[in-house]
């Protein structure tokens, strides 16, 4: 699961916006194999952290109402140049990834 | 993907058996902490209103002006709506996201922490036409905007 997660972080005035965009199937749970006829089990990404200089920016807590290889946007104040700010994620099936980058 | 069958096959039958400890014994509701924290009645709630009184505390809310929500007035694939939601106002502590067509209208809540703006955006997928709903909770109340979105292929099943 490495390298799931890709982040742009880049700081206009005092204002730091990320983009990121992670690799994940995002399965609701709902949808079925067209060949077995069997429901693809639910797995997406549930929990999603962003920390900026050890404190945590933003929590978002998502479903399967999100689109595969999931895309989030989001601002915070308070950053520098340089700064590192990290995004992790956790799945309903307990799979996880982190992933850090420089403000530019 | 065996493996995950079997997860299923399991999980279904202690569910059945309304012992969810056994699941959690089990590892399948692990990392506890995560569970804990995610808001799971207000994700499966199929209403709205039921959504937004699990994850918000309350399904009270007045429409606000100061909400902007962007999206597309008819997304052709259902699959990949874009959705970003924008506010004014100052002390937001959350926003939810919500698609009123779908079978669970929760998509997504935002907890805003330090220094945070109230800018987020992200896709969302819609199984049907209906509205895209943003509620902001900014001093312990609730404000919310909503934007129809016509869908020509629904994104969830198919």
């Amino acid at each position: 699961m490495a390298k799931s997660i890709k982040i742009r972080a880049k700081i206009k005035g005092d204002e730091t916006t990320v983009k990121c965009l992670m690799t994940h199937p995002m399965e609701t749970g709902l949808r079925k194999d067209k060949k077995t006829g069997k429901a693809i089990p639910a797995h997406f990404i549930n929990e999603v952290v962003a920390e900026a200089g050890g404190k945590t920016v933003m929590t978002a807590y998502w479903s399967g109402g999100i689109s595969k290889n999931p895309y989030l946007s989001f601002a915070f104040t308070g950053a520098a140049k340089g700064d590192e700010v990290k995004i992790s994620w956790t799945d309903n099936q307990g799979g996880s990834d982190s992933e850090t980058a420089q403000i530019k | 993907m065996t493996t995950n069958i079997k997860r299923r096959v399991f999980l279904k039958g202690s569910l059945a058996a309304g012992t969810v400890g056994v699941a959690v014994g089990a590892g399948l509701l692990t990392p506890q902490a995560v569970l804990a924290a995610w808001p799971k009645p207000a994700f499966e709630a199929k209403s709205v209103d039921d959504a937004l009184s699990a994850a918000m505390g309350s399904a009270s809310n007045s429409a606000s002006d100061s909400i902007k929500i962007k999206a597309p007035d008819i997304a052709e694939n259902g699959a990949v709506v874009p959705v970003s939601v924008a506010t004014d106002m100052s002390g937001v502590e959350s926003i939810a996201l919500l698609a009123d067509g779908n079978n669970t209208p929760l998509v997504a809540t935002f907890n805003l922490g330090a220094g945070a703006v109230p800018d987020v955006a992200t896709r969302i997928k819609m199984g049907k036409t209906g509205d895209v709903i943003a509620v902001v909770k900014a001093g312990g109340k609730l404000m919310s905007a909503r934007k129809s979105v016509k869908v020509t292929i629904g994104g969830c099943g198919g």
